[in-house]
């Protein structure tokens, strides 16, 4: 899910479309638009308190073999929620799961850890090396 | 008393609005500006509707802002009325800020601190002079990389925390007040307290830190540490019955440390202001720290004097939606108010004989 959520519909609509086609399914509920309370902790550690909200889609759906696949996911794009509810369900299924992990999962993980690395890079980049008297006589 | 006309005005206000509309568009011979590009090149714009809007969504944040021609507090006042729209599936775990994918990170306290000052994308050192080759439309080479080390890069406080030289912050597991859901109530404690000051006005919270600074209510700080970068969000659904990510929220968070002498029973040690907001917010977390900091004086048993250590006075003050609800109010008709103090006024004039 956590690939999912943070993945492009394009993106996962293309590497779905090189895979055997998910079955079949029925909505359950959503996909609905809705809210999450984010918290935080005072002083960083301390006791909780309520930062803001942040915009969430959710669906769950049942799919023809009988599993039940959810999906909260950031933002507003209710065909995304519903494409990840019937991936998580279909994910369930141990006919399918390796394939769906291999095809797409690992590939949306990659590009995500690759996007992550980039901004890790950058920021050593504007790391400041400073020349202290010590080093200066040395 | 006579009554004044209520109804009437319905075809100027719609002609006024129509007018509206097409000034907001402006030149039709100019391109129209779109959402993803007030979302990737309006970004602390868009940063500033999120946490005063108190609704994290980059996208509705820049409608906002289209909508309100860049005004932005109309433009969080867009996203607060929207919020109200919406259900509240859940509530978030609370971030874990001391692992965020770091962009930016500083400490004005300790120059080599594990894991270094990052610099990030930040405007400290630039010139100030205006950038003609930006009006230009000059593309700017990519930026610099360099390894990533894998160390971490723990928070400061947490640090100064192992020697046991700032306050401890422990978590007492009280469930957090709502400001959505409750009214402001006094005391206001600090959870309370926070909520209302992450989605206080920028510059309410920039001016009354000032003041702390300049002796009204001064606290001698220093930014322990400042980061800026990505934290993922979780919750827990009851029907998935574990947690899950749903993505990622750029914060900022400032973490001052504060003198404190020591009272009968605590011994000296440092304490601190904490901010926490939306976006890419640095002068917003640091306003908000200080202020925190500030209306703490009662509870650390200082004089409370200066106005940003009124907490009343500060949490009354800080929303800008109701500061610009209640003073543009004075815009719509009051003609019955005036006329009676009109009348008032004539009948004492008279009274005395002027």
């Amino acid at each position: 899910m956590a690939v999912l959520a943070r993945a492009k519909l394009a993106q996962i609509t293309a590497l779905v479309a090189d895979v055997a086609p998910l079955p079949s399914h029925v909505v359950l509920r959503g996909p609905e638009n809705g809210l999450v309370m984010l918290r935080g902790r005072a002083g960083g550690a301390g006791g909780r308190f309520n930062l803001g909200e942040m915009t969430v889609t959710r669906c769950t759906v049942r799919n023809a073999d009988g599993y039940v696949g959810h999906a909260y996911i950031q933002g507003r794009e209710k065909p995304l929620a519903a494409l990840a509810a019937a991936l998580d369900a279909a994910l369930q299924d141990p006919a399918r799961h390796d394939g769906l992990q291999t095809a797409v999962i690992t590939p949306l993980a990659n590009a995500q850890a690759a996007a992550r690395a980039a901004i890790a890079r950058r920021a050593a980049a504007t790391k400041v090396d400073f020349f202290t008297l010590s080093t200066m006589r040395s | 008393m006579a009554y004044v006309a209520v109804k009437g005005g319905e075809r100027a206000i719609d002609n006024a609005h129509a007018w509206l509309a097409e000034e907001r568009r402006g030149d039709l011979g100019i391109s129209a500006i779109g959402l993803a590009q007030i979302t990737e090149q309006l970004g602390r714009s868009v940063d500033r509707v999120m946490a005063e809007g108190s609704v994290y969504d980059t996208d509705l944040a820049a409608l906002a802002i289209k909508q309100s021609q860049g005004d932005l507090i109309e433009a969080a006042f867009l996203l607060r009325a929207y919020r109200t729209t919406l259900p509240r599936f859940a509530i978030a775990e609370p971030v874990d800020t001391a692992n965020m994918l770091i962009r930016r990170r500083i400490s004005a306290v300790y120059k080599d601190l594990p894991g270094g000052q990052i610099l990030g994308p930040t405007y400290d050192y630039t010139h100030r002079l205006l950038d003609f080759a930006l009006a230009a439309g000059t593309v700017p080479p990519p930026a610099a990389e360099a390894i990533a080390p894998e160390a971490a890069m723990p928070r400061v406080a947490d640090i100064l925390g192992q020697e046991g030289l700032i306050e401890a912050h422990t978590d007492d597991g009280r469930e957090p007040g709502d400001l959505t859901r409750e009214p402001l109530r006094f005391p206001a404690t600090r959870d309370v307290r926070l909520q209302a000051l992450a989605r206080g006005d920028e510059g309410f919270l920039l001016a009354m830190g000032y003041s702390t600074q300049r002796g009204y209510g001064g606290s001698h700080p220093f930014v322990g540490e400042l980061r800026v970068g990505d934290c993922n969000i979780e919750i827990t659904p009851p029907e998935i019955g574990f947690a899950i990510d749903i993505g990622d929220v750029m914060l900022t968070e400032c973490a001052l440390v504060n003198q404190f002498a020591g009272s009968k029973t605590v011994p000296p040690q440092f304490t601190s202001g904490y901010g926490l907001t939306f976006g890419h917010a640095e002068r917003k977390a640091m306003g908000m720290a200080l202020v925190d900091r500030a209306m703490r004086a009662e509870e650390l048993g200082e004089d409370a004097n200066a106005p940003a250590q009124n907490i009343e006075f500060m949490l009354y003050h800080s929303d800008n939606i109701e500061a610009t609800g209640f003073v543009e109010h004075l815009k719509l008709p009051h003609y019955v108010d005036f006329q009676s103090e009109l009348e008032t006024i004539r009948r004492m004039r008279a009274e005395t004989g002027q």
